[in-house]
C-alpha cells in the first residue's frame, strides 16, 4: 500500500487542524482503545488504567508525538519510525492484532472532535497512514 | 450472546434514539466503499463509484446503506438473541451473495466512525466501548450460519 500525493496532503491538513490537541487526542485514543478492546490493557498492567490516569495521558502524547514525527517524514516512513520499530519488535513485542485496535480507535477520536473536517476522503487517507504506521512498526517482528 | 450492562444498553438506546437512521446508513456504507474501495467488489451494479463524492452521493449507496442500518437497528431490539435474530439474513450473505465475515467486521467499526462523527463529544469512550460490543454481536451473528 502506497500514500499517494492526496493521502499526504490530507494527512497533513487533519494534523494542521487537530494542531496543539493531539497529544490529548492521543490519550483519549488510548482510553477508548483499554475500555472498547480490553485486551489491550495486558500490555500496560505497570500502568494506573483508570480513563484519563496521568499515566495514559503521557503515553498518549508519546503516541502524538511519534505520529507526528511520521507525518513529518510521509516519504519515508520506515527509516524516521526505525528506532520505534526495533522497539515494538525486539522488546515490546506487541501483537500485531493491537495496531488495529489503536488505529481505530485514534480515528474515532478524531472522528468526534473534527466533525465537518473529517470527510471521507480525509477518513480514507488517514486509514491508509495509519495502516502503514502500523506496517513498519511491525516489519522487524520476524 | 452480546453481554450489555444495563448502562450500556442505556447508552446504546439513548444515543441511537438521537439519529437519523436512514441518513447514518447512507453515510456508513458510502465510507466503507470509500474507505476500502475493494469492498465496491459487491456492488457493480450500483452505477458511479469513481470517487468519494460519487460515492457518497450514489442514490443506490444512500438507499441500501438505510436498509442495511434499518436492520441493524432491528438487531438492537434483540440484543439477547442475535444469532436468531439475524440467523436468515446470515444465510443469505453465505448462500446467495457470498461476501466474507470480515466485511461485517468492517462496516461496523466504520459505523462507530460515523457514529463518533455525529454524536461528538456524547460519543464518549464508555459509549463507544458499548456499541464496540454490539457491533461484534450483530458481525458474528451475521457471520454465525456460514459453512
Amino acid at each position: 500500500m502506497v500514500l499517494s500525493a492526496e493521502d499526504k496532503t490530507n494527512v497533513k491538513a487533519v494534523w494542521d487542524k487537530a494542531g496543539g490537541n493531539i497529544g490529548a487526542f492521543g490519550g483519549e485514543a488510548l482510553d477508548r482503545m483499554f475500555l472498547g478492546f480490553p485486551t489491550t490493557k495486558t500490555y500496560f498492567s505497570h500502568f494506573d488504567l483508570t480513563p484519563g490516569s496521568k499515566d495514559i495521558q503521557a503515553q498518549g502524547k508519546k503516541v502524538a508525538d511519534a505520529l507526528t514525527l511520521a507525518v513529518n517524514h510521509l516519504d519515508d516512513l520506515p527509516g524516521a519510525l526505525s528506532k520505534l520499530s526495533d522497539l515494538h519488535a525486539h522488546n515490546l513485542r506487541v501483537d500485531p492484532v493491537n495496531f488495529k485496535f489503536l488505529s481505530h480507535s485514534l480515528l474515532v477520536t478524531l472522528s468526534s472532535h473534527l466533525g465537518n473536517d473529517f470527510s471521507p476522503s480525509y477518513h480514507a487517507s488517514l486509514d491508509k497512514f495509519l495502516s502503514s504506521v502500523s506496517t513498519v512498526l511491525t516489519s522487524k517482528y520476524r | 450472546m452480546v453481554h450489555l450492562t444495563d448502562a450500556e444498553k442505556g447508552l446504546v438506546n439513548g444515543l441511537w434514539g438521537k439519529i437519523n437512521v436512514d441518513e447514518v446508513g447512507g453515510e456508513t456504507l458510502g465510507r466503507l466503499l470509500v474507505v476500502y474501495p475493494w469492498t465496491q467488489r459487491f456492488f457493480d451494479s450500483f452505477g458511479n463509484l469513481s470517487s468519494a463524492a460519487a460515492i457518497m452521493d450514489n442514490p443506490k449507496v444512500k438507499a441500501h446503506g438505510k436498509k442495511v442500518l434499518n436492520s441493524f437497528s432491528d438487531g438492537l431490539k434483540h440484543l439477547d438473541d442475535l444469532k436468531g435474530t439475524f440467523a436468515q439474513l446470515s444465510e443469505l450473505h453465505c448462500d446467495k451473495l457470498h461476501v466474507d465475515p470480515e466485511n461485517f467486521r468492517l462496516l461496523g467499526n466504520v459505523l462507530v466512525v460515523v457514529l463518533g462523527h455525529h454524536l461528538r463529544a456524547e460519543f464518549t469512550p464508555q459509549a463507544q466501548a458499548a456499541f464496540q460490543k454490539v457491533v461484534a454481536g450483530v458481525a458474528n451473528a451475521l457471520a454465525h450460519k456460514y459453512h
